[in-house]
Formats: structure tokens, sequence, C-alpha cells
């Protein structure tokens, strides 16, 4: 069990290793970069059997004490449970899986520039934080990986940063990101003040006798929790970045834009359950904030022409049905959609990622089209990934984790959120087909060599294996960690409520075969001009939030500070380094090297001197 | 000891002082600033030697003989600075050796 911190010092060392000799040849950077990470996943698989075997009980490793000052004493320590543990399987394993992958992607991607290394030392670093933000037993801890995440999210955003576009995009990601993390951390202030302390079991633990049901502070301190969720899982109102994050390769997409960051959030909701189970307001309302984030990603994904922004939005659209469990207080169903969308998320985005580079970058959809044929096993994969995201019945895991969360709203009492769902699982259906449809039917119009390896291959089928109903066989120990939520008392219902989702789902289905199989004319027509177009145009800008955003805060924003430029507390601070200045240029012209002068200088500086003494 | 007050002596050597102090400013030739210093010393050599007089005391003398020295060996630095001024820039006026243009 003492081997839990191994988990972190594996790809500690391996992004150690890689920042400090960026100059290795690529080979070896790759073997590094992805073998830490291997023998992190081996680690948590020991770890995982050891756990069970001694009865699952939650499992404490204190490494040592990180802070003492005065009453305000944090510990660097780890605490592993059934939920911690859930999720150190999916960073480490499915993260395992995208390194391989990337260590052929990279290859094909950078075609012999330099960089392999950064490349490695980022991702290395980012399972570091991830880690520590899931294992760590107090908030500060996890605010440490929260934060860590953010920076290597940054770095990655924007690791091709000679082109401007994606320092940008890093920037708007860092940035927006940050509003959400200003907000949790005076989340955790208030939590310290409140409490004096800040681990999470004893916050948990001690907020139902200090708080009552539903007070103003425990409002307070929901919400401010749920901002810092929506910020790092680009949930309403903070959801503008993620689509511009799809600057960054491929497997940083899957990686850290799917599988694992932004699902920190969910993390953070479902880790400090007891006080939203407190704040029943707010729990209504991060369902909202997730029933509103699906429809709109999903109407956004629909209009999309970029292969990697259909998926960035289905991600949101998803990560707002994890939302929405939370909400619901369907607890095990959200950490259960969070686990089998990393597999199909991930499946997704480097079957992306291998038709790109099949295509020699080329990433709008719309040039590529007929593919089925050329690049069969990624059709056949994105088929399943596809499958499992638009949860068609019975084979695929989406289905099973789909379905628990919309049957879970519904007994709930929450028919509102249940038909937001319904109506996202339709969206769903329709982009995902439409995608699939695009790329790889109708006629070929452009050339495609197939990727070739096992790097290439074996990730790729994993992921897909666990895609269908397989992954949804995985159980996860969540009993005596989070509230189960499930309600089994009427079995007969919740059969017609999947049969309902089912017929949704397939209809979707039938809607895009209709209209983007074959010639597509009905879609070209009906977008072509006028409210068509119109419409067109505001679902492929997201509905218009970075618009609003530009709008609303930027461009005041910006017309203050040029406002305040030049006024008059300016001009007040101008004097010190004016004075400076000028003392400068005086001192500086008495030091010009003029010995006589100097002398000069001495002795009538000494004639005052004896005159004040002699007189004064 | 002689009726010369000690106004006499000690007015001496303060024309003297100045007279080098206004050589040192005044000249750029770097030889005649070190016969400027040279002055500047024996004058304050002088008006040790004035107030031992005055005083009855050998301190003074003694302090003579320490400027002596010091003027010695200020000589020869001085001179092979000097020395080394014309090597490098062919001329002996203190000026052109300054390159700090502050």
């Amino acid at each position: 069990m003492s081997l839990l911190v191994l988990t972190l010092i594996f790809p500690l060392a391996g992004a150690i290793a890689l920042s400090l000799f960026p100059r290795m040849p690529d080979n070896t950077a790759r073997t590094i970069g992805a073998g830490s990470v291997g023998l992190a996943a081996l680690v948590t698989a020991i770890v995982m059997v050891f756990w069970g075997a001694n009865g699952g009980y939650p499992y404490i490793q204190t490494l040592w004490q990180w802070i003492a000052v005065g009453d305000f004493d944090i510990n660097f320590s780890l605490y592993l449970d059934g939920l911690s543990i859930t999720m150190m399987g999916v960073i480490t394993g499915v993260g395992f899986l995208i390194h391989f992958f990337a260590a052929w992607y990279m290859v094909h991607d950078l075609e012999g520039d330099p960089g392999m290394a950064r490349f490695f030392a980022y991702m290395n670093l980012f399972i570091v934080a991830m880690l520590l933000l899931v294992l760590g037993d107090n908030l500060l801890l996890l605010y440490l990986g929260w934060e860590g995440v953010g920076l290597c999210s940054y770095l990655l955003i924007g690791y091709y940063y000679k082109t401007p576009a994606n320092a940008w995009a890093a920037y708007k990601a860092f940035v927006v990101t940050r509003i959400g993390d200003v907000f949790l951390a005076i989340g955790l202030f208030l939590l310290y003040t409140v409490f004096g302390t800040l681990n999470i079991q004893t916050l948990l633990h001690e907020a139902p006798q200090v708080w009552n049901q539903g007070g103003v502070m425990v409002n307070v301190a929901a919400v401010l929790l749920l901002l810092g969720a929506c910020g790092k899982s680009a949930q309403l109102p903070l959801q503008t970045w993620l689509a511009d994050a799809m600057a960054g390769p491929t497997p940083v997409s899957a990686l850290i834009h799917a599988a694992t960051m932004v699902t920190a959030g969910v993390y953070l909701i479902a880790r400090t359950h007891g006080i939203f189970e407190l704040a029943p307001a707010i729990q209504e309302l991060v369902g909202v904030v997730g029933g509103l984030t699906l429809l709109i990603a999903g109407l956004a994904a629909t209009a999309q022409t970029d292969i990697k922004r259909v998926i960035a939005y289905s991600t949101m659209s998803q990560i707002g049905y994890m939302f929405l469990a939370l909400g619901v207080g369907a607890w095990q169903a959200a950490i259960f959609h969070l686990m089998i969308h990393a597999f199909f998320k991930s499946l997704l985005f480097l079957t992306a990622g291998s038709v790109i580079i099949a295509c020699h970058h080329e990433q709008n959809i719309f040039k590529m089209g007929g593919l089925r044929k050329t690049l069969p096993l990624d059709y056949w994969l994105m088929v399943i990934g596809g499958a499992a995201l638009a949860a068609l019945p019975l084979v695929t895991a989406g289905f099973y984790s789909k379905d628990a969360i919309l049957w879970e709203a519904v007994a709930n009492g929450h028919g509102v959120l249940w038909l937001f769902g319904l109506v996202g699982a339709f969206i769903t259906s329709i982009y995902t087909f439409r995608m699939i449809f695009i790329v790889f039917h109708g006629e070929q119009k452009i050339h495609a060599e197939a990727g070739r390896g096992i790097p290439h291959h074996l990730p790729l089928i994993v992921l897909g294996v666990l895609s269908t109903f397989i992954g949804a066989l995985i159980g996860q120990p969540l009993d005596g960690v989070l509230p189960s939520g499930a309600v089994e008392d009427y079995p007969w219902i919740e059969i017609i409520f999947e049969v309902i989702s089912s017929v949704v789902v397939l209809v979707g289905l039938g809607v895009a075969a209709a209209l983007f199989l074959g010639k597509r004319q009905l879609i070209t027509q009906a977008t072509e001009g006028g409210p068509g177009r119109k419409t067109w145009l505001f679902f492929n800008s997201a509905l218009g939030f970075d618009w609003l955003y530009d709008k609303g805060f930027v461009q005041p924003f910006l017309w203050v500070a040029r406002g305040h430029r030049h006024d008059w507390i300016e001009a007040i601070v101008n004097v010190v380094p004016g004075l400076a200045s000028i003392g400068n240029s005086g001192l500086s012209a008495v030091q010009d090297g003029r010995v006589r002068w100097y002398a000069m200088v001495m002795f009538a500086g000494t004639a005052v001197l004896l005159a004040v003494l002699m007189f004064g | 000891m002689t009726g010369l007050p000690i106004q006499y002596g000690m007015g001496l050597a303060a024309l003297l002082f100045i007279a080098g102090l206004t050589g040192l400013v005044v000249r750029r030739n770097a030889l005649f600033v070190l016969m400027c210093l040279e002055i500047m010393l024996n004058s304050t050599g002088l008006a040790f030697i004035v107030a031992g007089a005055r005083w009855q005391a050998p301190d003074g003398q003694s302090m003579f003989i320490l400027i002596i020295a010091l003027a010695a060996a200020e000589a020869a630095i001085g001179l092979g600075l000097l020395l080394q001024l014309y090597k490098r820039f062919r001329t002996i006026d203190i000026d052109a050796a300054s390159e700090m243009h502050g």
C-alpha cells in the first residue's frame, strides 16, 4: 500500500529527466515519457489489488508536513478511497494508453522538428498534478494539483507556440479557468475560516453539525465550489475556452481536454458532496448548469467543420451530463459516466488524431469524405466510439452510464432535467453520426495513408474494446464513499424509460443518415442563405458566447484601461521614476572620468567642511 | 627659538598648497600634475615643521620624514604611470586617458 507514492514519483522523475535533458534523442524521450506513465499504471494496478484485498478501507499515506504556521497545519498526505482509486485508474490507465499513442502521433506531427522531450515532460508533469488533485487528502493539496493541471494545460495548448493563434488559445484557456480558480480559492478561505481545517474528511464530517440545511453560508460555499468546478470543466458560464483549446496536439486533447482534467470539476463536486447535500438549491443549480451546457454544446457541435471541435463540444456536452447527474443526486452514476466517457472520448480523439495524420494534417471534415475504404480501422473505431457517445442501446458502454443518469434524474423527480438530457441525447446522436457520415462516407476527396505499427493500433483497440459494453462491466468501489442515488424499486418503469431514450437515439441516427448520407442536398440548401445560414452561423459560434463575453467584459475592460492610462494617479506616480531619472543623469554626468575635475570637487568639498567646522 | 611668528610659516604653507592645487586642476600635462602634487605634499610638510617648531615637539619632524618617504613612493609610481600613459596614448595629456564619457 505504501507503494502509492510511487505513482507520483515515476511520472515526476520522467518529467524532471525530460526537462533536464531537452536535447535527448526522440526515441529516448518517447520511451521515458510513455514508460514512466506505464510504470505508474502498473503501480496503480498493484495498489488496487492490495487495497481490495485489505477490504477496501480508506488508506492515508502521510509523506511530510507541508505547512505549519500557528494553527494552520497542512500535511502532504495522500488519501485513497473508492473515489480516488477510480480516478487513479482512469488517469494512469487511459493516460498510459494516450502516452503510448502519442509516441506514434508526435513522430508524425513534429516531422523531425525538435520538441519531443518538451512534449513528454509536460505530459508527465500533467499526470503528476492530476494524481495529486485526486489523491490529496486536504483541499490545499487538491488546489495544488488543480493549478498544476491548469499550468500543464496552458503549456500544452500552446505547445506549437510559433503560431500566434495557439498562444492566444492557451492564454484564453488559462484566463477563463483562472476565473473559476479564484472562486475556488475564495471557497477554500471560507471553509478554513469556518472549520479551521482543510482536511476533506473532517470537513465532510463536521459540516452537518456546523451548518443548517440550506443555510446562507453553506449556499455561498457550495456556489464558490461550483464556480471553480465550472471553470475547470468548461461548463456554463465559463465554457468558452474548451473549443479553442483544441489548438494543442491531439493526444493532449484526448488526455487533458477529454479524459481527465476537464472532469476535475465533477470530481471536486463529488468529493465535497456533503456540502452540496446541505445546500439543495445549489445542488439543483449544478443540475441546471449541466443541463443547459449539454444542450448549448450539443447545438454548437452540430455546426462545426473542424473534426476536433466537434469532439470538443461533445466533451462539454457529456460533462454537462455528469453535472446533471451530480445535480439530481446520482453521485455514483456521475462517476461511472466519467470513467466511461474517458474511454470513448479518448478513443474518439485518438482516432481523430489518426485520421488527421492520415490526411496530412487536414482537420476540416468537409475536405475529407469517403475515408471508409482507405482507413477501415479508423472507421470502425470511430463507429464504436461514436456509438458509445450517442449511447446506442445494449452494445455500447455509453448506453449504460448515460441511461443510469437519465433514469435517476426522472426517478428523483427532476422531470425537466430528464427532458434536457433526452433532447441532448437526440442532438448527440445527430452530431456524432453527422461527423462519421461526412468523414467516412460519400466520395473521397483527399489522399489518405493509414497509420501503422503497434503504438498506433494497440491503444486504439484497447480503448475500442473498453467503449463497448465490456467497459460498462468494470465495477467501481464507490459504496460508502458516495451516496448511491440509484432507485431500483420500479424495474419495469426503468425499462420503459430506457426504451424511450433508445428510440430517441435511434431516431437521431436516422435523422443524421437522412441529412448527411448521400448528396446532402436538403441540408446544403437549408443552410445556404437566409435564416438557415444565420442559424448555422449562430450554432457554429457556440451560440455567440464569445461575442457576448467580448462585448460584455473584454471591451469594457479595455475601454476602462485605455481611459485610465493617463489619469492623475498616473501623473503622481510618475513623479518617482521622473526624479530617479533626473538624479541618474545628473550623477552620471559627474562621473565622467576627468580626474582634474574630481580633484577640484574634492577640495571644494573639503573647504566647505572646514568652513563649517571653523565658523559653524 | 627665533621670533618668526607661526602665521608667516603657515601662510607660506597655505600659499604653496593653493599654488599646487591650482596647478593640479589647471594643467593637463601629466608631468606638471606630478610636480604640483609634490608641491602640495611639501607644503603640508612645511606646515608640520612650522607647527613642530612652534610647540617644541618632535612630532612635526617625524611627520615630515613620513611625508618625504610617501612623496618618493608617489613620484616613483606616478612616473611609472606617466610612462604607461605615453606608451598607450602617445601623449601625456591626462584628459586623453578619460574614456568614461559619463
